[in-house]
């Protein structure tokens, strides 16, 4: 199974999804975010899915919870860079990804995090 | 084209790989490629997780007019759907999703057909037209 690297940043990790995404690679990356929360006390996530082609039911069911458990972690997650036509196929789904922040690209991403106090 | 092995996640990825190709090729704007590959991976998972693995099969078709279209077939020996109608409802769930996968995958192609009975397994339509 491949695996999602996560680097740590300053208060922040960095997510990049490069890879066609699997439900148990989601899973994994699931858990190792969790882990990687509780050891490094970071406050933001972000999330780049730039890369990512298409966003289903069950990624983007995972984005959500992801959102949420890095909430009890104290820490706030943002995913970027989420193409239109995901936007789109997203919408018409019926996912709204509530509960996490999304921002156009990293940059914007980060400055959503940094004007967390 | 050939029929694909739906039986481990990474099939349901090379399904979505293929599925991204044929529409492409066919002609399907990067919106549409999008929704079929959603409504293929959804419809791929079900096969796999509720229909215990199967087959699908992708074939270019053309419609009256002339237009080309990417048709999707997925079906599986699993334990089939007892209550099609409430299957096909916005947030029905077997309890471990948010029961968007095939209500989705219907909102996302142009056509769909869903056949099933409980004990002989699930067999589902799909075609998405280029503009």
């Amino acid at each position: 199974m491949e695996q999602v690297p996560i680097l740590k940043i300053g208060p922040t990790l960095f997510v990049s999804i490069q890879i066609d995404l699997q439900d148990d690679t989601v899973l994994r990356l699931q858990e190792d975010l969790a882990d990687e929360l509780a050891a490094s006390g970071a406050s933001g996530v972000i999330i780049d899915i730039t890369a990512v082609e298409i966003v289903d039911s069950f990624i983007g069911r995972m984005l959500t919870m992801i959102g949420s458990i890095s909430r009890l972690f104290d820490a706030e997650t943002v995913i970027v860079g989420m193409r239109p036509a995901v936007a789109i196929t997203l919408t018409e789904l019926g996912l709204s990804l509530s509960g996490v922040r999304t921002a156009l690209n990293a940059e914007k991403g980060l400055e959503i995090l940094n004007g967390k106090t | 084209m050939d029929e694909m092995p739906i039986q481990t996640g990474d099939d349901v990825v090379r399904v979505r790989q293929q599925v991204r190709t044929a529409a492409a090729e066919n002609g399907l704007s990067l919106v549409d490629q999008t929704k079929l590959v959603t409504a293929a991976s959804e419809l791929a998972r079900n096969t796999l997780v509720h229909g215990g693995g199967g087959v699908a099969r992708i074939e270019v078709v053309k419609s009256p007019n002339g237009r080309a279209g990417v048709k999707l077939y997925f079906t599986d020996e699993g334990p089939g759907i007892p209550d099609i109608d409430l299957a096909l409802t916005d947030g029905w769930t077997t309890g471990t999703g948010l029961g968007l996968g095939l209500s989705g995958a219907r909102r996302l192609v142009d056509e769909f057909a869903l056949d099933s009975k409980p004990g002989s397994g699930t067999s589902v339509t799909a075609v998405k037209w280029s503009r």
